[in-house]
């Protein structure tokens, strides 16, 4: 118990946010965003990352972990489905990144609604025969969804096979500000104006119908249904959004990484980012920040251990797991949703 | 409103639950179906709401056929169920929880103060609790709360299913006291209870349930009295 109060930082910031008027929450608001903007700026510091690039560490992994672990979030954390083959549509958006970039005369910006376009088509077609499946039937499908989408794109010609699409254009510039490898802060800026926008959007969600129609969902199906809400169109929306957000961080990994082959959509980064979001706090936004940004984080961070780092690295996620269960900042709990048994006759 | 069910046959999987059942509530009773573990009970009541398919047979409310209709629409038509094992939702407060029962209303901020009310004078407890958390009730409370929330969604027909689970003896009188009242109000209700004594005596007719098939339907109260049925379903000493 004693533990819990210390480390209570999510009761902490919901304080200081509620007891905070309009204008205060503005400043509070900004300031965390320049805080973030600055990060790239920050690279001399203890932050520095050994061997690999600071800026693009932040980049990658860290901001499209953190884009992809809220877009999981809205469909583990929200309406409660376990999804294992979420890297399928961060792979639809890289690939749509790639053959679209580099056959059609398009910018990374005319793509982009593209890339969202056929990751939520592939969240339709995957959902409407499967989210009639429940719990470990809906992971087992997802599981095999990810791997189907993997393996066709490393046995088609039109996705070169496993050499992978190389030759991505880059992001044209948006006026002064350039988009360079060697230099990759506006790719970092880019990526925290996505995330503020996939932010906004599950805030607004969260409050109207459909939040609510998840949250009923996710506590009690059955009854979710026996109140009138169309189970399988909620879940099928919150699905087709959460594959929006994999698109959208597929169409920019594409163009920042300017080479993509299948073996960079593997099981492991579906694993890893529902890691994220477990690690941080299922279904609370912020938790599924701070998660996805230690998660991203850390094995560059500890990258001069060689080695070892994969090690340190589990041992973090145990002893984290075994004191946090819930998640670094879990989500508000009044009591936990119980997992209903099976039918009686 | 008749709600009807006609010849209907369940499967889960290749096992036959529902072996050939034929019910027809009236508008205003209060019918029951009784019968031990196992008998069909409460997935009857679950196709009626929807959450069961048919394998065949038919249900007909209002002269409609729904038996294809899904569960989220039948809620519209006016059939509302408390679901088994009270199905709240356990991290929605007490107020959130009935509210969610007018999700699917279309004037739902008109009704809600109105019928919060009427809620909260039936079960004036739920009103003490609005803002404690479903899961924290206790048993005879999360039952409430389970008519409550299916009330809120103004049905014309109420289902009940097993409401006198798990509850002590004076919250089960409690409860059933409440059933009447509520249909004193013109809900019709089809309640599944394993209760039998409890039941009969508030209903008006009864079907009586075996391994999926209906062996008699009478009024309650000739039930109460048929020996054959006390034997069975009430015991001798049948407490009251």
């Amino acid at each position: 118990m004693k533990i819990r109060n210390y480390w209570n930082l999510r009761d902490w910031g919901a304080s200081v946010w509620e007891s905070a008027n309009r204008p205060k929450r503005v400043a509070i608001a900004l300031t965390s965003i320049i805080l973030v903007a600055l990060l790239p700026f920050a690279g001399a510091s203890f932050l520095a990352t050994p061997i690999a690039a600071y800026d693009a560490v932040l980049v990658y992994p860290v901001g499209i972990f953190v884009l992809m672990a809220l877009g999981l979030n809205i469909v583990v954390g929200k309406s409660g489905m376990l999804d294992l083959g979420y890297v399928a549509f961060f792979a639809i958006g890289a690939y749509t990144m790639a053959i679209m970039g580099t056959t059609t005369g398009l910018n990374t910006w005319e793509i982009m609604p593209f890339g969202i376009a056929f990751a939520m088509i592939a969240g339709v077609i995957l959902g409407l025969p499967t989210l009639r499946l429940r719990g470990d039937y809906l992971a087992i499908v997802t599981l095999g969804f990810g791997e189907i989408v993997r393996l066709v794109v490393l046995n088609s010609s039109w996705s070169k096979g496993p050499n992978g699409i190389a030759n991505i254009p880059m992001p044209p510039d948006i006026g002064p500000l350039k988009f360079k490898l060697d230099d990759q802060k506006v790719f970092f800026w880019v990526v925290v104006i996505m995330i503020l926008l996939t932010i906004w959007m599950i805030r607004r969600l969260s409050v109207r119908r459909p939040g609510r129609a998840w949250e009923a969902i996710r506590q009690d199906e059955d009854a979710a249904e026996l109140m009138g809400i169309a189970t399988l169109k909620y879940k099928i929306w919150s699905f087709t959004l959460g594959a929006a957000v994999g698109g959208a961080a597929g169409v920019l990994y594409g163009s920042k990484n300017l080479f993509i082959a299948p073996e960079m959509f593997t099981l492991n980064v579906s694993i890893l980012i529902l890691a994220c979001v477990v690690f941080g706090g299922i279904g609370n936004i912020w938790g599924v920040i701070v998660g996805a940004t230690i998660l991203g984080y850390l094995p560059d961070r500890i990258r001069f251990i060689s080695d070892a780092r994969l090690l340190v690295f589990g041992i973090v996620l145990v002893v984290v797991m075994n004191f946090r269960p819930d998640g670094l900042l879990p989500r508000k709990k009044r009591e936990k949703a119980i997992v209903k048994k099976g039918a009686n006759a | 409103m008749r709600l009807e069910i006609k010849d209907l046959h369940v499967h889960y999987g290749k096992i036959e639950a529902i072996k050939g059942i034929s019910v027809v509530v009236d508008e205003g009773e209060i019918v029951t179906l009784i019968g031990a573990n196992g008998a069909g009970k409460t997935t009857t009541l679950k196709t009626v709401s929807g959450l069961r398919k048919v394998t065949s047979g038919s249900i007909i409310f209002n002269g409609q056929d729904i038996t294809n209709v899904p569960a989220h629409e039948r809620v519209d038509l006016g059939i509302s169920q408390a679901p088994e094992g009270r199905g709240i939702f356990p991290g929605m407060t007490v107020l959130e929880n009935l509210e969610m029962g007018k999700f699917h209303r279309k004037n739902r901020k008109a009704e809600m103060s109105d019928d919060l009310d009427k809620v909260y004078t039936l079960f004036p407890r739920l009103k003490e609790r609005a803002s404690q958390a479903g899961g924290t009730l206790s048993g005879g409370e999360q039952q409430m709360l389970a008519i409550g929330r299916a009330l809120m969604s103004r049905p014309k027909v109420l289902l009940l299913d097993e409401p006198s689970m798990g509850l002590a003896p004076q919250m089960i009188a409690n409860i059933f006291r409440i059933i009447t009242e509520i249909n004193k109000t013109g809900v019709t209700i089809l309640l599944v209870e394993q209760n039998a004594q409890q039941a009969l005596q508030r209903a008006h007719r009864a079907y009586i349930l075996e391994t999926g098939n209906v062996v008699k339907e009478a009024k309650a109260s000739e039930l109460l009295n048929d020996p054959a049925v006390r034997e069975a379903y009430l015991g001798t000493g049948a407490h009251s």
